[in-house]
């Protein structure tokens, strides 16, 4: 609504900075450990570096792979962002990730439906399963006022085992002598146009266009705000700090489970055991590189997963002498950076500016 | 506007002295070459709004700040401080407004923090000398006849107290002049009375004292000279025998200030609120009201003049719907509102100031015109089919900016970075745009300039004349007398008398507020 739009373009350029800054920092830092695994041989080094950017950008489809492993941090990154803005530490998004791509995969291959309807319905169902999952320590929140961080977790176990249970009994395909559930039906299927880019690209950028809208146009979106800048604020003017509670952590989930859904219907089409649970955990320095804003949170998925499809050319192009792993550091600093802004700040000696107050919490953490 | 100077007798040097300070910062000149001295052994109150460079000014002659040109004597001798460790090496040592205590230490580990002994010295590590500071700092303390428990923590004391931790660090640094940003902010009345008596006794051991405030009355009853700022300048130095608080407020606001509010006589309507034994208990499961029976009528302010802590939050928070009262009822506008939530007493047409503003009554990081609506924001004009329409809200914003005098006059301004005057106003306008009946204030003008104090008063004053009821609570005694139609003094959770505002004097309050009814 009325927020800070006085100038924008310096307003959106104090926004980059920091995160900017952090960026750079970290692949800064990778120079000097690449450096030393090459024996200081500069033209290996140019070489793993050219391919981390021919691998995430410029081979051929590289891009395209870079926003197919975007897709799902989107999703995830969105979820921690409404939870950061609206007052909660979702540190659940896996499990709710990964109840969505259950309750997806089961409608996708076990309820026969015409087309479009079919990956319509999944979808909804992916949603439904990851909200689930996050009203639970939502609603143990408000009612015991037990700390969403510590169910969130829990609940994070509780899915993996429920999802290796089901797969490997109830859901699991006969047939096979992997370990999955069968596929879906080619009506589910959320196809692909371009490469193995999928549709799941738009859905993720109406979700994001979604929790902009929600959050800064509607009054519901106002009192989730405000519950999360000032719980004793939202009190004093009459909000029902539960039920918001409960719903923010709903939809928070609502979105992971959302991201597990497409993944199953846009790239795996199946769900081994162990699938994928690194997106609700990726999606915290996400969330927070992109400063908890929907067009930051998309950026910076696809820088993420620009890292990682990068990160396996470069691994090849040195000859394997440079571990892919070395991106978990770049990503680690950066995570380190955005939680802390002020030590970029210190470094680079960058004021603060006068209208933003420190005590402006991304987060309200352990509170 | 001149106010007479005619410095002490020179006896020797003044303790400290600026010179034509001038500091800039991007934009604004916080000090415009403001001069100012500081006599051996006096209490020298320098006065301001807020803004007015006051915090600069001291910032600069503790080294925390250089300034863009001037100079810094003590003692007699131009002074170079790159630092507030060369301001402490002579013996120049600031006690800032917010504390800087670690909490969870206590207060011996906080007060020789940074300065601390150690024994058996294995090369950086040693063990921390207990007893010889403690031994220290007791005999500092008795010699002031202060009580402090060595061994307690610090978080777990009560603010007046970790003051007196402040002044007693900054002894046992060797202090010899003492400079206190706005101590008596976070003080209750009866707290800044001590701080007084123990600032007073400093001054008898030769210590200099430079106490920075925007409180008149308090000024005039502890300064031996007085020196007012405003906007960046010094606007003169006055002694409190020739000085009163209308001409302090002048030389502070610019222009006249009406301190005393008219107040035309009103006949009260019918009861807006009413509590019948009202019992509530505090966060510990104590009655914190106990027995309360009060009416508000329509048309008049009824003060609730008290201590702190003698149950007022708690009656507030019962009255709002923030806490559930245990026992008894509470009627607004005549219907039983016992257990009501804030919102349906909101739509009722309850409005409220809350006690601590910075926590309820605003939402920091939202911009002036999204706290503007912050209880309204659902309603229309302000929303329309669950969608909040931002045109509506801005208009809103700016017609209170403009009726409440609120800067700056930007409704896109977080509100954060308003001053607590402001903020306040802020609060104010909002409460009373929404055409309520009742009007719970409490603590209106606690920490806000007098600019903002003579608004926020002609303004309760007002809304009295149209006929709401108000409900004013205020430790302030002059406050509560300045406004009140009648005054219900509470003690200990009880309410030992309700007077009429002819029959209340000072003294009479100031008894029942010390449990003393007379019979
Ligand atoms: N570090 C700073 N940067 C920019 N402006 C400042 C800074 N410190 C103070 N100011 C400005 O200088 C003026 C005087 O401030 P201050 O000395 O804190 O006033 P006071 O203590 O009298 O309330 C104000 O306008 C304030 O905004
Ligand atoms: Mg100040």
């Amino acid at each position: 609504m009325a927020d800070v739009k006085q100038k924008p373009f310096i307003t959106i350029g104090r926004q980059l900075i920091t995160p900017l800054l952090a960026i750079a920092t970290a692949m800064l830092i990778t120079v000097p450990i690449i450096g030393f695994t090459l024996n200081w041989d500069w033209a290996k080094v140019a070489v793993t570096y050219g391919g981390l950017l021919d691998g995430a950008l410029f081979k051929q489809y590289a891009f395209a792979n870079t926003l197919v492993s975007a897709i799902p941090l989107m999703f995830t990154g969105l979820a921690l962002a409404l939870g950061f803005r609206t007052g909660v530490f979702n540190i659940g998004a896996s499990g709710q990730f990964l109840m969505g791509a259950t309750c997806a995969v089961f409608v996708g291959y076990a309820i026969p439906l015409p087309p479009l309807i079919h990956p319509l319905v999944a979808l909804i169902a992916g949603a439904i399963g990851g909200g689930l999952w996050g009203a639970i320590p939502g609603f143990l929140k408000a009612r015991f006022g037990s700390h969403e961080v510590i169910n969130t977790i829990m609940l994070n176990y509780l899915a993996f085992f429920l999802q290796d249970w089901l797969v490997k009994n109830p859901m699991k395909d006969p047939s096979p002598t992997i370990v999955r559930t069968p596929e879906i039906l080619a009506t589910a299927i959320i196809p692909r146009f371009y490469d193995r880019l999928h549709w799941g690209l738009a859905i993720a950028l109406m979700a994001a266009y979604g929790v902009g809208w929600l959050l800064s146009k509607t009054t519901f979106g106002f009192e989730l705000r405000t519950v999360g800048s000032s719980p004793e604020a939202a009190r004093y003017a009459g909000m029902k700090i539960g039920r918001l509670t409960v719903l923010s952590l709903t939809l928070s989930g609502a979105l992971a489970g959302l991201g597990g859904a497409v993944q199953i219907l846009g790239v795996d089409r199946a769900m081994p055991v162990l699938y994928s649970s690194d997106y609700g955990f990726d999606a915290i320095p996400v969330a927070l590189l992109g400063q908890n804003q929907p067009i930051g949170v998309l950026l910076a998925a696809v820088l993420f997963g620009a890292l990682r499809n990068g990160s396996d050319v470069m691994q090849l192009r040195s000859g394997g002498a440079v571990s892919k792993e070395v991106i978990f550091i770049v990503q680690a600093v950066i995570l380190l950076f955005v939680a802390a802004p002020a030590i970029v700040r210190w470094i680079y000696r960058l004021k603060l500016p006068k209208s933003q107050l420190e005590t402006a919490p991304l987060t309200r953490g352990w509170g | 506007m001149s106010a007479s100077l005619s410095p002490l007798p020179a006896l020797s040097h003044p303790a400290l002295e600026a010179v034509e300070i001038t500091k800039r910062f991007s934009g604004v000149v916080a000090n415009d070459a403001v001069s100012f001295s500081l006599e051996p052994g006096e209490i020298h109150v320098l006065l301001g709004e807020n803004g007015a460079g006051k915090s600069t000014l001291m910032n600069i002659l503790y080294g925390l700040q250089k300034p863009d040109q001037g100079e810094i004597w003590v003692g007699g001798k131009a002074v170079r401080l790159d630092g507030p460790k060369d301001a402490i090496q002579q013996g120049v040592v600031m006690v800032h407004q917010h504390f800087m205590l670690v909490p969870v230490f206590t207060v011996l580990e906080n007060i020789v923090l940074g300065v601390e002994q150690t024994r058996g010295q294995w090369g950086q590590l040693g063990v921390l000398e207990r007893a010889k500071p403690a031994r220290q700092i007791q005999a500092l303390a008795d010699q002031l006849s202060l009580q402090v428990d060595l061994n307690a923590k610090v978080g777990e004391l009560p603010v007046g107290v970790q003051q007196k931790v402040e002044i007693i660090k900054a002894l046992y640094r060797g202090a010899r002049i003492l400079i206190l940003d706005e101590p008596t902010a976070v003080l209750t009345p009866t707290e800044a009375t001590e701080l007084f008596e123990l600032l007073r006794r400093l001054t008898q051991q030769g210590l200099s004292i430079v106490l920075i405030t925007h409180k008149l009355k308090e000024c005039l009853a502890i300064a031996d000279r007085i020196s007012v700022m405003r906007q960046g300048k010094m606007v003169g130095t006055v002694y409190p025998q020739q000085a009163s608080e209308s001409l302090l407020a002048e030389m502070m606001v610019g222009r006249k200030v009406i301190l005393q509010v008219e107040k035309p006589l009103m006949q009260a309507g019918a009861p807006v609120l009413q509590t019948r034994r009202l019992v509530v208990w505090d966060d510990r499961h104590q009655p914190a009201v106990n027995g309360v029976d009060l009416t508000v009528c329509a048309g008049e302010i009824l003060g609730i003049a008290g201590v702190q802590g003698n149950g007022q939050t708690e009656l507030s928070e019962a009255l709002t719907g923030l806490r559930s009262p245990a026992q008894g009822q509470i009627d607004i506008l005549g219907q039983d509102q016992t257990g009501a939530s804030p919102r349906q007493l909101i739509e009722q047409g309850l409005a409220h100031v809350p006690e601590d503003r910075g926590k309820n009554g605003i939402v920091k990081t939202y911009s002036l015109a999204d706290n503007a609506v912050l209880c309204t924001y659902y309603q229309p004009p302000f929303a329309k089919k669950g969608l909040i329409r931002p045109g509506a809200i801005a208009r809103q914003a700016t017609q209170l900016i403009q009726e409440f005098d609120i800067r700056p006059a930007n409704p896109r301004v977080l509100a954060g970075s308003l001053s607590g005057g402001n903020q306040q106003k802020l609060i104010m306008a909002r409460e009373l745009s929404r055409g309520a009946k009742l009007l719970i204030a409490c603590q209106p003008t606690r920490g806000v300039d007098i600019g903002a104090i003579e608004l926020i008063h002609r303004r309760i004053i007002a809304a009295r004349n149209q006929g709401m009821g108000v409900l004013l609570i205020s430790s302030e005694l002059d406050e509560i007398l300045a406004l009140s139609d009648r005054i219900a003094v509470m003690y200990q959770g009880k309410v030992l008398e309700t007077l009429a505002i002819a029959e209340a004097t000072r003294e009479r309050l100031g008894c029942l507020m010390a449990g003393m009814v007379q019979s």
